[in-house]
């Protein structure tokens, strides 16, 4: 027996309210992750031993501003995801639960802006 | 009359949880999975840390980078280094998964072995490289 509304399945938003939105973000920023990370971990490799002026250089210019720009826009929200289920499966109080959930996203956000606003400041000349 | 007051949630039975079941290899790989992604969650304050100083100037760069080459510096960027490559490993096996492919029990048992050792060697071929590029 199906107690479901033809409206409710047809919109497919489940329980939550929101469907496979969560899980396909999820997804994306896996996706997008993959290629970004490595070109992360190869401009720090690249930039090991060097000094702050080169160092400097290497992180302002423009193709490395962007990847890197790109890199932290979705690791941050790929964080944000991924530690948010972490939270939904093992605080159950409502209140502590509502507080850690907001923390996550002030959390991840603050990283976003401090990573974003220095690449930004190293790509348009400390 | 039936009692209508609603139960606490204490009073509900709970299903068994980790300690009842015998550790297997993809359930330490599973939590593993979890385990590397908190951490680099938090991992990524130092990412945040190098680049503001980096942005900051020669003074805060030179001390952030001082801290970071110490021994206790190195050590936790190797863990950081195995907790990413493991991590972006797992995540393969779950894009994997997510087309429907691979649930076959050999299947996800070499997949398993291959993010462990994958992810180990990976993290020691990266190191060389660094310690050659310095």
């Amino acid at each position: 027996m199906d107690l479901r509304t033809p409206l409710s399945k047809v919109r497919g938003h489940g329980s939550a309210g929101d469907g496979t939105h969560h899980w396909w973000l999820q997804r994306v920023t896996a996706i997008a992750n993959i290629p970004l990370v490595i070109f992360f971990v190869f401009i720090v490799v690249l930039n090991i031993g060097k000094t702050h002026a080169e160092v400097a250089a290497c992180l302002g210019s423009p193709m490395v501003v962007i990847g890197l720009l790109l890199a932290v826009l979705s690791i941050t929200w790929h964080m944000r995801l991924g530690m948010q289920v972490v939270i939904e499966d093992y605080v159950h109080a409502e209140g502590t639960k509502i507080a850690m959930l907001l923390a996550n996203t002030f959390f991840c956000t603050v990283l976003a802006v401090a990573c974003g606003y220095s690449i930004l400041k190293l790509g348009f000349g400390v | 009359m039936t009692d209508t007051t609603p139960r606490s949630p204490q009073q509900r039975p709970l299903s068994p949880h980790l300690q009842v079941y015998k550790p297997m290899l993809t359930m330490t790989m599973s939590i593993m999975h979890r385990v590397t992604g908190s951490a680099l969650y938090f991992g990524m304050v130092l990412v945040a840390c190098w680049l503001l100083a980096a942005a900051s100037g020669a003074e805060q760069f030179n001390m952030v980078q001082s801290i970071y080459g110490s021994w206790i510096g190195r050590l936790i960027l190797f863990g950081f280094t195995w907790a990413l490559i493991h991590h972006m490993l797992g995540g393969l096996r779950h894009l994997v998964w997510d087309t429907g492919r691979g649930f076959e029990l050999p299947t996800v048992e070499m997949m398993a072995k291959l993010n462990l050792a994958g992810s180990i060697v990976l993290t020691i071929l990266l190191w060389i490289v660094a310690y050659v590029v310095r």
